[in-house]
């Protein structure tokens, strides 16, 4: 997993955007994390700990918002959760499908004081 | 009193930047460039090594390999024919990703190429989240594996511009339903274009070659 790098990306961009801000303290930062993209929140709050020390996001709560996968069916328009034995719709049958959501991998916003 | 600043920025939006940093300075020099990726195992340096003498004489040839450690592959892409093989060592990183892809990049006189073949790290999970800025993304399946790769490992197959589909020469000992696959990786990556072949009898390895000559030929 790449969970360190992903880390320092999210501090790397709050920082970023706390100081246009003119912010003195990140507080919390807000994620939205699709479930296709392969993170694990526990790493991640692990590495921020060590990695965001010393800066104005240290201490800062991080919040995932996890979007469920959804899978949309070409024939009969039906959308689904994906189950990873098969992608058939589970409405008609078809094979042909199509991913609609799960693809999410966001900083939405951060809160600051 | 605590104030939300919004932001919607990717989180791997720094690496995307390099990556397309990478891709202006590829494709200032003229050179297509592609990005294997693979499960370990699966014979991604098995095909270089196959790929490169079928290319002897018809183009000039960089690979660059990533790794945990250890030169290995890029020894033997050097001993199959590729005239310049640097080994990027990732240090137990699970990816390469555009920094260390720029580094390799640095070493190399890249007008001398005509084709860049990048070796990523052996990994179904991670690569594919890792923009190189290599114009097109390759992966490798393999028999072996077992048909069920698409439905557990779909970023991968979602991202790639070309399958290659090797070890076909032991499909008749492996219990491999090539229907079921092919069903998952058409709902992942619609009409992707298809390479079943074995690195290691030389069968489908011609319509391999033909493509990548084909994509040489039209970046020129």
């Amino acid at each position: 997993m790449h969970e360190l790098a992903v880390t320092q990306s999210i501090l790397d961009i709050s920082l970023r955007h706390a100081k246009d801000a003119g912010a003195m303290q990140i507080k919390g930062i807000n994620l939205v994390i699709g479930e296709f993209a392969s993170i694990v929140d526990d790493s991640v709050q692990f590495y921020w700990d060590t990695l965001a020390e010393g800066t104005i996001a240290q201490g800062a709560q991080l919040h995932f918002e996890r979007i469920a996968g959804e899978m949309t069916c070409s024939n009969c328009k039906d959308s689904f959760h994906p189950k990873d034995i098969d992608f058939a719709c589970p409405t008609c049958g078809s094979q042909f499908v199509r991913i609609t959501k799960g693809d999410e991998f966001r900083v939405d916003s951060i809160d600051v004081e | 009193m605590t104030v939300r600043v919004p932001i919607v920025e990717n989180i791997l939006n720094a690496n995307d930047r390099l990556a397309e940093e990478n891709r202006t300075c590829l494709e200032s020099a003229g050179v297509f460039s592609i990005n294997i990726m693979a499960s370990p195992g699966a014979g991604k340096t098995s095909l270089i090594e196959q790929t490169l003498p079928r290319l002897k004489g018809k183009l000039r040839v960089a690979v660059v390999d990533g790794d945990i450690a250890t030169s290995i592959d890029a020894d033997r892409a050097a001993q199959a024919g590729a005239q310049a093989a640097i080994q990027v060592n990732t240090g137990g990183d699970c990816h390469l990703d555009a920094v260390m892809l720029r580094g390799a990049l640095e070493q190399l006189d890249l007008t001398q190429f005509d084709l860049l073949i990048v070796e990523n790290v052996g990994n179904l999970v991670c690569p594919a989240s890792f923009k190189l800025g290599t114009d097109k993304s390759v992966l490798i399946a393999s028999i072996p594996e077992g048909d069920d790769k698409p439905y557990k490992y779909p970023g991968m197959y979602r991202g790639v511009d070309a399958l290659v589909i090797n070890k076909i020469d032991l499909l008749p000992y492996v219990p491999f339903k090539m229907d079921y696959f092919e069903r998952g990786v058409e709902v992942l990556n619609p009409g992707v274009v298809t390479f079943p072949l074995s690195a290691k009898t030389g069968e489908g390895m011609d319509a391999w070659i033909d493509w990548l000559l084909g994509q040489v030929k039209s970046k020129r």
